[in-house]
């Protein structure tokens, strides 16, 4: 349940780059998760609920958008979206070693106003 | 910025200013016109949100470099055999490594205290309540180790084959456990983990037999999740196949330091 933890200094560098723009309320906040993370988005949303109470995120809703496994198929020079967390090339069938996306856990942006 | 009602978007990142249907209190007077339905703005970051661990690590592979160190960080669920694993590497590397171990642990020093029998520096972390290590438990943990002429650091993470995936330590190889009492389909389950992996060991290969292990199958799904990681079959129980795997590691050791 590293979640919670990994929602909370997500959080933190949320409101903290509120209170240097001087942002009053935040509205969104979105994040990327990759397949690979080790991040389960439900976690974090459950955690975000929680955490949020009490701060200028309070009315924030937390957009996750999942980021697919990508891999580089050296046989076929091609990259390759994967369907689930599979490194089969789709073409000649041979797994992959090179991951090109899927592990990312990353604070994109985030919506604010300052009324 | 419009110095009255704070409607520009002079600060932060701001890429784009979106309409939205409520009203606001908007009674003050100042001279110029604008649109007054436009007050949401969006800021870029584009922060990577583990990245204090990930600075962190890089700040002890440094370390490790500067010193010459190679570091393993060994994960698998708990009761895999990892404290039996790491015991047993440091008895068959005797001299060739000078070892010393990290072990994390949510609490007791059983696992120091068993390690601390093979000779070897042993320093226990408690994490209390967390799940898995992180960079800065590991760069506080070094303090209490004299790293002198130190060649291979053993990093013993806390059991578990979610959480500690996410987190970089500064290794240069994860070690990923995966005993035959588990299944065979571990790799598929946990595939953050184990596509994170350097090298997977099957472990307690002695009770292969009484688990109806399908070895075959087991490898499979090993290599579709992490084609790249060196495999090895071992018992640190009976010593089978602890060979191949020692002379890995010391292999490893001197190619890092070569670097």
């Amino acid at each position: 349940m590293h979640e919670f933890s990994i929602m909370q200094s997500a959080l933190h560098q949320v409101l903290s780059e509120a209170t240097k723009t001087g942002a009053a309320r935040i509205h969104q906040i979105r994040l990327r998760v990759g397949v690979l993370s080790g991040v389960v988005p439900d976690s974090l949303q459950f955690a975000f609920d929680t955490l949020k109470t009490g701060t200028a995120a309070e009315g924030a809703v937390l957009t996750i958008e999942e980021v697919p496994a990508r891999f580089w198929c050296a046989a076929c020079q091609r990259e390759f979206v994967s369907p689930d967390f599979f490194a089969e090339c789709p073409d000649c069938h041979k797994p992959s070693g090179e991951l090109r996306g899927g592990r990312e856990l990353e604070l994109s942006s985030m919506e604010v106003d300052h009324v | 910025m419009c110095e009255d009602c704070g409607c520009g978007l002079s600060v932060g990142v701001p890429v784009s200013v979106s309409a939205h249907s409520h009203d606001h209190v908007h009674d003050h007077d100042h001279p110029h016109p604008h649109e007054h339905a436009a007050e949401h703005q969006t800021i870029e970051l584009r922060h990577a949100i583990l990245e204090k661990n990930d600075r962190l690590a890089e700040r002890n592979r440094g370390f490790f470099q500067a010193r010459g160190m190679f570091v393993i960080n060994v994960l698998s669920s708990p009761g895999s055999g990892k404290t039996t694993l790491v015991a047993e590497t440091i008895r068959r590397l005797g001299s060739r490594l000078k070892t010393a171990v990290i072990v994390g642990d949510l609490a007791t020093d059983n696992d120091a205290r068993r390690l601390r029998e093979t000779g070897a520096p042993v320093v226990q972390i408690n994490t209390g309540t967390v799940c898995h290590l992180e960079a800065g438990m590991i760069a506080r943990a070094l303090k209490q180790l004299d790293t002198t002429g130190l060649e291979l650091l053993i990093i013993e993470n806390v059991g578990n084959l979610v959480c500690p995936a996410s987190y970089d330590l500064g290794e240069h190889l994860r070690v990923v456990l995966h005993s035959v009492t588990e299944g065979e389909d571990k790799p598929l389950k946990y595939p953050p983990m184990f596509h994170s992996a350097g090298a997977v060991i099957i472990s307690k290969l002695d009770l292969d037999r009484a688990c109806d292990f399908n070895r075959e199958a087991a490898l499979a799904n090993i290599r579709r999740i992490a084609p790249n990681a060196a495999i090895f079959e071992l018992s640190a129980k009976t010593g089978a196949g602890m060979a191949p795997w020692c002379d890995y590691l010391t292999h490893q050791a001197k190619s890092s330091r070569e670097l």
